[in-house]
C-alpha cells in the first residue's frame, strides 16, 4: 500500500471528508436561503413602487385626460434610471413611453408579467429583463408600469461568486486538516505498529510510547503496555516452571537409563537383570505419577476441570480420607483424627478429595515431631504424634485443613513452597514428586479459593480455603467442548 | 476367552496381542474404527480392548454405535486422556471401565479377567465362600471355620470386593476405584496398609493363607495353590 493509499484510508481521513461534506451543505443551504431572500425582498420592492406609479398616472389621467397623461410619461422618461413607461392607443399603437419592443402579447394580458425589452433611448442591443404590470385605461387606452431586473440580476451574481469561494475554501481547508490530523495518528499508529512487531519478533521487553495528551490512544497504549507487562511476567514463570520441569524429569530419566545401561554392561544373573528391569518399572511408575500430576496441575490452572461439579458435604470428604490413611499413619507412629463439621460445597469431589489427600500425605512424610525437641510430659508427647484433619464452615467459606506437628514451614519459604517442583531442603531426602502442595493450591484456585499454610507451633496448619458457592452453574458453561486430539 | 483389540499403534496393538495370546487368550486385532466396529458387530467377543483415538471413528462413537445397535460386550477404554472428567466421558458413553496409558499389563489384565466375568458370569450371589472364609452380604457377617471375624465396615467391603472376584488378580487401582470410589493415584502405598490389616484379621493364626500378594500385579484371594 502507498503512503498515500495508507493517509486516505485512516479513519481520521474519513472522518474528515464526512464533515466537509455537511460542512458544504450547510454553506450551501445558508446562501441559498439568503439569495432565495433578497429575490423575495427586491420583487417586494419593485411591486410596491410600479403599484404607487400606476396610481399616481391613473390620477393624473382621470383629472387632466390624455395630454396631461403625455406631458407627465415625457417627464417621468427623462429621469436617470427611470422605470418602464407604455400607453398604447385602443388600436394598439404607442401613444407615449420610452419602450420600444416588448414580448409578445404582453400589452395584450392585465396584471403582472416578467418580459424582455428595448428601451428607445438605448443603443445596444442586449437584452434586458424586466417586471412589469398593465393596467387598462378608460376609452382603451392601456398603461404599461415596469422595472428592470438588473438590480436582482447582480445580487444573484454576487451570491453565486460567494458560494463558489465559499467551496473552494472549505474544501482546501478541509482536506488540508483531514491530512494534517490522519497523519499524525498513522504516525502514532505507525510507532505501535513497529513496537508492536518488534514484540512479536521476540523482544517481551518492549513497550509502546505513550504522549502526554492523555488522548484515546495514549490510553489504549497504556493498557497495551499493562498487557504486555502481564504477558512477560507469565512468560518468565513459565520458563521457570520449564526448567524445574527440565529437572525433575531428566533427573529420573538419567537415573533410568544409567540403570539399563549398567544392566547391560554388567554380566549378571538372570536375577540381577530381573532386579534391574523392576526398578526400570519402578522409576517408570514414578516418572508416570510425576507426569500425571503435572498434567492435572495443568487442568485444574486453566479451568479445564470445570467439568463435573456437584454438591456434597466437606465433613465427607475429610472423613473419607480419614478412613483412607488412619492406618497408614499408625504405621508410621502418627495418630490421624478427624473433626468433621458439616459443610455443604459445590465442586468437583474426585480433585478436592484428592487435593486434602495430598496435604494428608504430606502431614505424614513431614509432621513427625522434631527428634531434638524432648516433650516436656506425655501429654504433650501425644499431642505431637497427632494429626488432625478438619472440615468446617466459616463465614463465606468451607475450610478443609489438615495440622501436623512437625517441624512446619518457615513463613518466609510458605509461597516458595506452594510452586511446582519445590521441595524444600529438608525434605530433599524423602521420596515424592513436590508436586503436592502445588496441586492443592491449584484445585483451590479452580475453585476460587486458596491454599493457606498457617504455623501451629510447632508444625504446620495447611488449609483449602474454598468459596461457600465456588463455581456456579454458568461457569460451568464455560467448558470447552472435548475434542479429541492424538497425541503424538 | 475371545478378545477384540481395536488399537491404531501397530506396536502397542502386536504387544498386546502376543501378551494376551502368552495368558491363553484368543485376541484379534483391528486398527481402525471403522474395522473395529465392524468386527465388534460380528464377532463374538467377550471383552472388547479399545483405544480412545482412533483413525476414521474414534473410540467413543463406536461404544455409542454398538450399543445403540443393542451390543452389550463389555468395553474397556484405553486412553492417554487420562484424567477424571475423561474418564467419566468415557464410562457414559457405555465404556465399562477406563485405563489411563501408561499402563501396566497386568493392570489391564486383571480388568479385562474381571469384565468378562462379570459378562455371562453367575449373578450376584449373597455368600461368598472361599476355602474355609464364608462372607455373608446380607448380614454382614464373616468366618473363618468355626471363629466368626469382627471388621471394620470399609474392611468389609475391601474382603466383599476380593472374594467377588476370588480366583482372580485385583490391583491396587482396582481397590481404590471400587471400594473407595476414589480415581487418583497416591504417592504412598495406603493400600498395601488397608491389606495387611485385613490380612492380619483373615490370615493371621490359620496354617492355609487365603489373602495372596501377586508380585508387580495386585492381590488375590484363592483357596490354595491352583
Amino acid at each position: 500500500m502507498t503512503a498515500f493509499g495508507k493517509l486516505i484510508r485512516t479513519t481520521a481521513f474519513r472522518l474528515t471528508l464526512v464533515y466537509l461534506f455537511l460542512f458544504a451543505l450547510f454553506a450551501a443551504s445558508l446562501l441559498g436561503y439568503f439569495a432565495w431572500n433578497t429575490r423575495r425582498m427586491i420583487n417586494e420592492q419593485i411591486t410596491a413602487t410600479v403599484n404607487a406609479e400606476i396610481a399616481e398616472i391613473e390620477t393624473i389621467y382621470e383629472r387632466r385626460g390624455l395630454q396631461g397623461l403625455a406631458l407627465t410619461l415625457g417627464r417621468r422618461t427623462l429621469r436617470p434610471g427611470a422605470n418602464l413607461y407604455l400607453v398604447t392607443t385602443p388600436a394598439g399603437t404607442a401613444f407615449g413611453g420610452n419602450v420600444e419592443s416588448l414580448s409578445p402579447g404582453v400589452m395584450a394580458s392585465s396584471g403582472w408579467s416578467e418580459t424582455a425589452y428595448r428601451r428607445l433611448d438605448e443603443q445596444d442591443t442586449a437584452h434586458h429583463r424586466a417586471l412589469v404590470r398593465v393596467t387598462q385605461l378608460n376609452n382603451g387606452f392601456r398603461l404599461l408600469v415596469g422595472r428592470d431586473l438588473e438590480e436582482r440580476r447582480r445580487m444573484f451574481g454576487i451570491v453565486a461568486n460567494a458560494a463558489q469561494w465559499s467551496l473552494l475554501v472549505v474544501i482546501v481547508l478541509g482536506l488540508g486538516g483531514g491530512i494534517f490530523v490522519a497523519r499524525r495518528v498513522l504516525h502514532r499508529i505507525d510507532a505501535m505498529t513497529g513496537t508492536t512487531q518488534r514484540i512479536m519478533a521476540g523482544d517481551l521487553t518492549g513497550r509502546l510510547p505513550v504522549g502526554r495528551s492523555g488522548d484515546e490512544l495514549d490510553r489504549l497504549a497504556e493498557n497495551l503496555n499493562a498487557m504486555l507487562e502481564r504477558i512477560e511476567a507469565l512468560m518468565t514463570g513459565l520458563k521457570e516452571v520449564s526448567d524445574n520441569i527440565a529437572h525433575d524429569l531428566k533427573t529420573p530419566l538419567t537415573r533410568l537409563r544409567n540403570r539399563a545401561e549398567e544392566a547391560l554392561a554388567s554380566s549378571g544373573s538372570e536375577a540381577e537383570y530381573r532386579a534391574a528391569l523392576e526398578r526400570t518399572i519402578e522409576e517408570s511408575d514414578g516418572l508416570i505419577r510425576t507426569f500425571n500430576a503435572l498434567l492435572m496441575i495443568a487442568r485444574a490452572e486453566s479451568g479445564q476441570a470445570r467439568g463435573n461439579m456437584d454438591d456434597f458435604d466437606a465433613a465427607d470428604v475429610a472423613k473419607g480420607i480419614h478412613e483412607l490413611y488412619e492406618p497408614l499413619a499408625e504405621d508410621d507412629g502418627l495418630t490421624l483424627r478427624v473433626k468433621a463439621a458439616s459443610a455443604a460445597l459445590h465442586g468437583n469431589r474426585e480433585l478436592i478429595s484428592q487435593a486434602l489427600a495430598n496435604l494428608v500425605e504430606n502431614a505424614i512424610k513431614y509432621g513427625k515431631p522434631d527428634p531434638t525437641v524432648q516433650p516436656l510430659d506425655a501429654g504433650v508427647a501425644a499431642r505431637s504424634r497427632e494429626i488432625l484433619i478438619e472440615s468446617r464452615r466459616e463465614g463465606d467459606s468451607v475450610l478443609l485443613s489438615v495440622t501436623d506437628h512437625g517441624r512446619g514451614i518457615p513463613e518466609g519459604d510458605r509461597k516458595h513452597a506452594v510452586e511446582r517442583f519445590v521441595r524444600l531442603e529438608a525434605s530433599r531426602t524423602l521420596p515424592g514428586s513436590g508436586l503436592g502442595l502445588s496441586l492443592a493450591s491449584a484445585v483451590a484456585t479452580l475453585h476460587g479459593g486458596e491454599l493457606r499454610l498457617g504455623d501451629a507451633h510447632p508444625g504446620l496448619i495447611a488449609t483449602l480455603a474454598i468459596p461457600a458457592r465456588a463455581a456456579s452453574g454458568d461457569r460451568l458453561a464455560a467448558q470447552t467442548p472435548d475434542v479429541p486430539q492424538k497425541v503424538a | 476367552m475371545r478378545l477384540l483389540i481395536i488399537e491404531d499403534d501397530r506396536e502397542s496393538a502386536d504387544y498386546l496381542v502376543k501378551a494376551f495370546r502368552e495368558v491363553g487368550y484368543i485376541a484379534d486385532l483391528a486398527s481402525d474404527g471403522e474395522e473395529g466396529l465392524s468386527l465388534a458387530d460380528s464377532g463374538d467377543y467377550d471383552v472388547l480392548v479399545v483405544d480412545r483415538m482412533l483413525p476414521k471413528r474414534d473410540g467413543l462413537s463406536l461404544i455409542g454405535s454398538l450399543r445403540e445397535k443393542g451390543n452389550r460386550t463389555p468395553v474397556l477404554i484405553l486412553s492417554a486422556l487420562g484424567q477424571v472428567d475423561d474418564r467419566i466421558k468415557g464410562l457414559r458413553a457405555g465404556g465399562d471401565d477406563y485405563l489411563p496409558k501408561p499402563y501396566s499389563f497386568a493392570e489391564l489384565l486383571a480388568r479385562v479377567e474381571v469384565l468378562s466375568r462379570r459378562h455371562g458370569g453367575p449373578a450376584e450371589e449373597t455368600t461368598y465362600k472361599v476355602g474355609d472364609l464364608e462372607l455373608d452380604r446380607l448380614s454382614h457377617r464373616v468366618a473363618r471355620g468355626k471363629d466368626e471375624l469382627t471388621l471394620q465396615p470399609r474392611e468389609f467391603r475391601l474382603l466383599e470386593y476380593l472374594m467377588k472376584h476370588a480366583g482372580q488378580v485385583v490391583t491396587r487401582t482396582m481397590l481404590l476405584e471400587n471400594v473407595w470410589d476414589y480415581h487418583f493415584d497416591p504417592q504412598t502405598n495406603v493400600i498395601d496398609v488397608h491389606i495387611s490389616r485385613l490380612r492380619s484379621k483373615i490370615d493371621k493364626g490359620f496354617e492355609r493363607p487365603l489373602l495372596h500378594t501377586i508380585r508387580g500385579a495386585g492381590y488375590m484371594i484363592r483357596d490354595g495353590i491352583r
